[in-house]
């Protein structure tokens, strides 16, 4: 299979998958349970959810992984299933997207930071090499560090990935708007910042995911694009913001309303479309009858 | 120094992070007395340890707190002026304990059931210590029952819930029931990223803060 990278270089625009989480919700998932037990609990729902988005039409999908470091399975008293948990998810997305679509394994944050003294960039390399070699063996292709706030964790996870696996590595933050001078994440790194800082270390595809809906991203991809003509772009955004309605939390955006966004988007310099929280196949089907007109 | 000029410089060290002479940080400070050398010269040269607190301490996490909601600094920026104000703190719990200098009240905080998030918790009762409050942090995943064992021990206490993830929204409407249902009189103030002002007329819950600083804003509020 020609890497993503490479697809992207020869003009191609790819679509990405959406939600994994709000969609594990609808299927049952409990509040405080482990999402990402459900790969070996309930591997017929995860992989409902993976084949829904290769039907939608897309390129690549992620994995069931997102909170699949020791940091996080260690809260649920599972930090001897890493290895497990990893490899099941790979496995799963890998018998949805079949040979010829790409299985990104998903790599979040940790929720600790260096700068507390609650960890080190050792820690974290450590953990994230563990997470990325169970994905790489489960069959993952490529590797998505994503919601990253913190330039220190996502190097260090990036690192772990280029060193330890054969897989193209992509790397998104989470920015917000902050009032007139741009975008920020949450530690304050500017979309420059990473840029300069992802690519120097061998980054393949760079982005942005979740945040508050795909207007802010165009935004955010002019602010790479200002600093880097080439490096391939990804964005993942949230279906908008969260919205508490009648005992439910709902993301507002429809298939349609983000639709409207995308062709700018790319236009901007976005090479793969996706979605975060609160998208649904559906949006990524209508996202993909657009790309492909 | 005089007494002024001292309590001006913790105030400067706590806004830019200089915990003392040994960090190297921020760069422009290098090898200067930090909060904690200037603290301990204040109380050896008899300056009101309440001083230290009211003109140093709550002016500078001020600052530091409007700063974070104006967005012209960010979480690191935030952390680093909270261990300042920690280094300079420790000198003036003995003074705390003996009642020599009053705090505003007690506010107890915690991360309701089911979220593991800290972070947004841990920068809210920083700034709200350094506001002058006796902050009780009860930590991750706390359920109603440990709350309201806590809020037993001094009932005029404010609660703040934080709650990261739309998912356990739905337990911090259940705790706050169950507090409410026990303590109607208690005050209860929400926060983290999902949460909004119509999710908290929703659930009953009396206050809502979109960052640290409208945290401070309403216990203030409290307070005169």
């Amino acid at each position: 299979m020609t890497a993503i990278a490479a697809k992207i270089q020869s003009g191609k625009i790819l679509i990405s998958d959406g939600a994994w989480g709000t969609f594990l919700q609808q299927k049952g998932l409990a509040p405080g349970e482990c999402p990402e037990l459900w790969n070996i609990t309930h591997p017929n729902d995860v992989f409902d959810i993976a084949k829904s988005y290769i039907d939608a039409g897309s390129d690549m999908i992620e994995t069931n992984s997102f909170g699949g470091s020791s940091f996080k399975l260690t809260a649920y008293g599972l930090s001897d299933k890493v290895y497990e948990i990893n490899k099941a998810a790979a496995e799963i997305s890998r018998k949805a997207a079949g040979t010829n679509r790409h299985v990104l394994g998903s790599i979040g944050p940790s929720g600790k930071m260096i700068m507390m003294g609650d960890i080190t960039y050792d820690d974290f390399y450590e953990a994230f090499k563990h997470q990325a070699i169970a994905l790489a063996d489960g069959g993952a292709d490529a590797m998505v560090v994503e919601t990253m706030s913190d330039l220190d964790e996502a190097k260090a996870a990036v690192h772990a990935c280029l060193d330890n696996t054969n897989c193209e590595v992509i790397c998104t933050m989470t920015f917000e708007k902050s009032g007139d001078s741009g975008f920020h994440t949450m530690m304050g790194v500017t979309p420059a910042q990473m840029t300069e800082e992802l690519v120097a270390l061998g980054t393949h595809i760079i982005g942005a995911n979740c945040g508050n809906g795909i207007q802010n991203m165009i935004g955010i991809v002019q602010e790479i694009r200002k600093v880097n003509k080439t490096i391939p772009i990804l964005i993942h955004a949230n279906a908008g913001a969260p919205v508490y309605k009648d005992g439910q939390t709902i993301f507002p955006e429809t298939p349609e309303q983000m639709a409207e966004f995308v062709k700018i988007l790319i236009d901007s310099g976005a090479n793969i479309i996706g979605g975060c929280c609160g998208t649904t196949p559906n949006h990524i089907r209508k996202i993909a009858q657009l790309v492909r007109q | 120094m005089n007494s002024n000029e001292l309590l001006e410089k913790i105030r400067e060290c706590v806004e830019f992070g200089k915990v003392n002479k040994d960090v190297p940080y921020p760069p422009n400070m290098k090898g200067m007395d930090g909060a904690d050398e200037l603290t301990k010269m204040a109380l050896e040269q008899g300056v009101p340890p309440a001083d230290i607190l009211n003109e140093a301490l709550i002016k500078a996490m001020e600052r530091v707190g409007q700063k974070f909601t104006d967005k012209k600094i960010f979480v690191p920026q935030m952390l680093i002026a909270a261990k300042a104000m920690n280094a300079s703190m420790v000198h003036l719990k003995p003074f705390f304990q003996s009642g020599q200098v009053q705090r505003k009240g007690k506010f107890i905080i915690g991360t309701v059931a089911g979220d593991l998030h800290d972070i947004g918790k841990n920068l809210v009762a920083m700034i709200v210590e350094g506001a002058g409050w006796e902050v009780v942090d009860l930590g991750v995943d706390v359920n109603a029952q440990k709350f309201i064992q806590t809020i037993e021990e001094d009932k005029k206490a404010v609660v703040g819930l934080s709650a990261l993830l739309t998912t356990t929204m739905a337990s911090m409407k259940s705790i706050v029931g169950d507090i409410k249902a026990k303590y109607p009189d208690v005050r209860l103030i929400i926060g983290g990223a999902p949460i909004t002002d119509a999710f908290r007329q929703e659930i009953g819950a009396d206050g809502y803060a979109a960052d640290p600083q409208g945290a401070v804003a309403y216990l203030n509020n409290i307070a005169v």
